[in-house]
């Protein structure tokens, strides 16, 4: 089912027009890499200063308020330009097993950060009541955006034959 | 030594480096090259995510309340050390076929601009930045510095861009 709406969608005139342009794919994929790298320096800010590394000298309130807004915008860059390379390229995402992989890990990290972000935005500071928690949703949160990062890479060499 | 003779040396330098065990190995092994690429990937994320954050603040858009300095001395270790990770795995990647990215056009645009990088970084720390003192926690930085950050900007998304086009223009 999923190969017959792959080659209905590269059928399209949308994703053939993405097809014939070969600047398309290149550019997208370029606005996709920058918006990695708005969310995985964020990540880190948010994440290292959870852990009592970074910024100390800086409440992790005041951390969070100042990269959370930018790990949202990047994230619906990446869907927006995510979404033009699956259009361009359907088999090669939509087939791969480890393009589902990504998108799990994405929903678990998404999840991690809407957590944390409802506990900012209701100012309950469960970096303080639970640190325990806090401490190791920030690293599964670090290793989860890096292996999303090393998923995407692998999309490309782990193509459906 | 003419032109001739120091062309040849190149070209045989850059296959001497091509056939180095470890070029060898990345160039015949089906892990290999994705792996490193994973973590130069990883790297370069990081390289401009940093940058990113201290040229926002530089003109006016992001982090505006914080200490300029107190921000770069936060954000440049990760830079620096993401820099250092992002020139060994790019190392290890151009040597596989040493000879294909010397004469690449993307990636000889990459190598200049990023040493345009380095000259704008130096201008700016002999320049704008050594009177830092005086305008560290004003919102809005001197004209040096904005110039700064909106090259460095626009430096860092085109090393981005011809990146990827490496990628595109090498098989």
């Amino acid at each position: 089912m999923i190969e017959s709406f792959c080659s209905w969608l590269s059928n399209t005139p949308v994703s053939q027009a993405i097809q014939d342009a070969f600047w398309v794919i290149p550019t997208v994929q370029t606005v996709h890499i920058l918006a990695i790298a708005t969310v995985m320096a964020s990540v880190v800010m948010v994440d290292f200063r959870l852990l009592g590394v970074t910024a100390r000298g800086q409440t992790i309130p005041d951390v969070a308020h100042r990269f959370l807004p930018w790990i949202w915008c990047a994230v619906v860059v990446l869907l927006l330009s995510g979404t033009i390379l699956i259009i361009g390229e359907p088999g090669r995402e939509l087939l791969s097993q480890v393009f589902w992989v990504k998108m799990t890990l994405l929903a678990c990290a998404l999840a991690i950060t809407g957590a944390f972000q409802y506990a900012l935005s209701r100012g309950t500071p469960i970096w303080e009541n639970r640190k325990a928690v806090v401490r190791i949703a920030a690293v599964a949160s670090l290793l989860i955006w890096v292996a999303i990062l090393a998923a995407g890479r692998w999309i490309a060499y782990m193509a459906h034959e | 030594m003419n032109e001739r003779t120091v062309r040849v040396s190149v070209s045989d330098l850059l296959t001497g480096l091509e056939n180095t065990p470890v070029a060898t190995a990345v160039r015949e092994s089906t892990w290999l090259f994705p792996t490193i690429e994973t973590v130069h990937v990883l790297s370069i994320a990081m390289v401009v995510g940093t940058i990113m954050i201290v040229d926002l603040r530089l003109i006016n858009v992001a982090s505006r309340r914080r200490s300029v300095s107190e921000l770069m001395n936060e954000v440049l270790p990760w830079t620096w050390g993401a820099f250092v990770c992002a020139v060994i795995t790019g190392g290890l990647l151009f040597s596989s076929s040493a000879t294909k990215y010397f004469h690449n056009p993307p990636f000889e645009f990459k190598m200049l601009l990023l040493l345009l990088a380095a000259i704008n970084m130096a201008v700016f720390h002999l320049g704008a930045y050594r009177g830092v003192a005086l305008w560290d926690r004003d919102v809005m930085t001197p004209t040096g510095a904005r110039i700064a950050g909106g090259i460095s900007l626009a430096i860092w998304v085109t090393v981005v861009s011809l990146g990827r086009w490496i990628g595109f223009t090498t098989n």
